[in-house]
């Protein structure tokens, strides 16, 4: 390998390199603000103050989603260990239903409820057909250790 | 032994790729076929219906608009280190399809978006590095059109393409690193991948069917290129 070419791939690799330093520096800087939703603990941990819009994201807990008269709805967003109860006037995704993802777009009133703008319905990355599900429900693998 | 630089010659390229490029059209038109044959007779998703079968053209358009990159900056550096036109033409050839990938990823991730979360496009970590995927092809094609002499247009744009190649690591892991709307990693992952076999099918051969029409479509543009530069060169020498 003669001098110029060693040359080169030297500065191919330092293009490599910059741009890879450049990376990790830009997005160690954004952090938390690339973040597309706060977790219900997230949402206790950085105590967000009223009147302030975030996206809040976690299940909608079992059982906790009520109808009011007209179109107002109520539910609750979980992450496990906390949650945030939130309300909301509209239309929501035909995947919304208790137990799964959901990502709410509002901010929270004086009295802690979150009033949500916009609801958006997060699924998970599993991908089955019914009789799938069926069969592990039957033999007791659904889910588990979740 | 012949080093793969043998067929780095024009010529040579010209005489294997013929001989390739009506087979290579041959595969993609069978996979695909057998990709959505298969796509349209899985059972319907336990969560999402029928419109998970979007995933079988969307992640696959997903994944050939990142190789493609991949492809362009690996021609690149062969460019900028080997100096050979042939690696110059590769890149540039690459650029077109990969925008057009690319583009055919968002569009077909919005419209599985809208009905399953409920909106056709968020600023989550993924949607937004994939977005500024296509917006890198569109700047390394006007990069390499602005530039008139061939050789420095080749070396300003290889380098913009292997800085550029960063953001394909973002792509990759912006649904680990942050929280997104979009999902998870469903195959490359701990633990095996979370897709039913009856959906991996369909899903691999539609990803097969993706990737070889990528190579029909730049083939075909690598050809035309050598070829157009070819009789540029004779009509300068009848004119000169």
């Amino acid at each position: 390998m003669n001098a110029r070419k060693r040359r080169r791939i030297a500065f191919v690799v330092s293009l490599l390199l910059g741009g890879a330093a450049a990376a990790v520096l830009v997005v160690s800087a954004l952090q938390d603000n690339v973040l597309y939703f706060y977790s219900p603990s997230d949402v206790y941990a950085k105590k967000v103050s009223a009147g302030t819009a975030f996206r809040i994201g976690g299940l909608v807990q079992k059982h906790s989603v009520k109808h009011d008269s007209g179109m107002t709805m109520k539910f609750v967003v979980t992450d496990g260990a906390r949650s945030v109860p939130v309300e909301y006037k509209g239309d929501v995704p035909s995947l919304f239903r208790e137990g799964q993802g959901v990502v709410a777009i509002g901010r929270l009133d004086g009295a802690g409820l979150f009033q949500a703008d916009q609801v958006l319905a997060k699924h998970d990355e599993k991908y089955m057909p019914p009789e799938v599900v069926d069969a592990l429900k039957r033999s007791g693998e659904w889910q588990k250790g979740q | 032994m012949p080093s793969l630089f043998e067929f780095a010659n024009p010529k040579k390229f010209m005489d294997l790729s013929g001989v390739l490029l009506p087979w290579l059209v041959a595969a993609t038109a069978l996979t695909m076929a057998a990709g959505l044959l298969l796509g349209f007779s899985t059972p319907p998703d336990y969560q999402q219906g029928d419109t998970v079968r979007i995933m079988f053209v969307h992640v696959p358009a997903a994944w050939v608009a990142m190789m493609a990159y991949g492809v362009m900056t690996v021609a690149s550096i062969f460019g900028l280190v080997n100096r050979h036109p042939l690696a110059d033409i590769a890149a540039r050839a690459a650029a077109p399809i990969g925008a057009v990938f690319t583009a055919l990823g968002l569009i077909t991730g919005s419209l599985w978006g809208r009905p399953m979360w409920g909106a056709w496009w968020v600023w989550d970590g993924r949607l937004t590095s994939f977005l500024l995927l296509l917006l890198i092809y569109l700047a390394y094609i006007a990069l390499n059109d602005a530039i008139e002499n061939e050789t420095r247009a080749a070396r300003a744009s290889a380098v913009f393409a292997i800085v550029g190649a960063v953001n394909l690591p973002i792509i990759e892991f912006s649904v680990q690193w942050w929280t997104t709307l979009h999902q998870g990693e469903s195959i490359l992952r701990k633990g095996g991948p979370t897709i039913a076999p009856v959906f991996l099918w369909p899903l691999f051969l539609m990803a097969l069917g993706y990737t070889f029409l990528f190579f029909v479509f730049w083939t075909i543009r690598i050809r035309s290129e050598i070829l157009n530069r070819r009789a540029r060169t004779l009509l300068e020498m009848r004119a000169g």
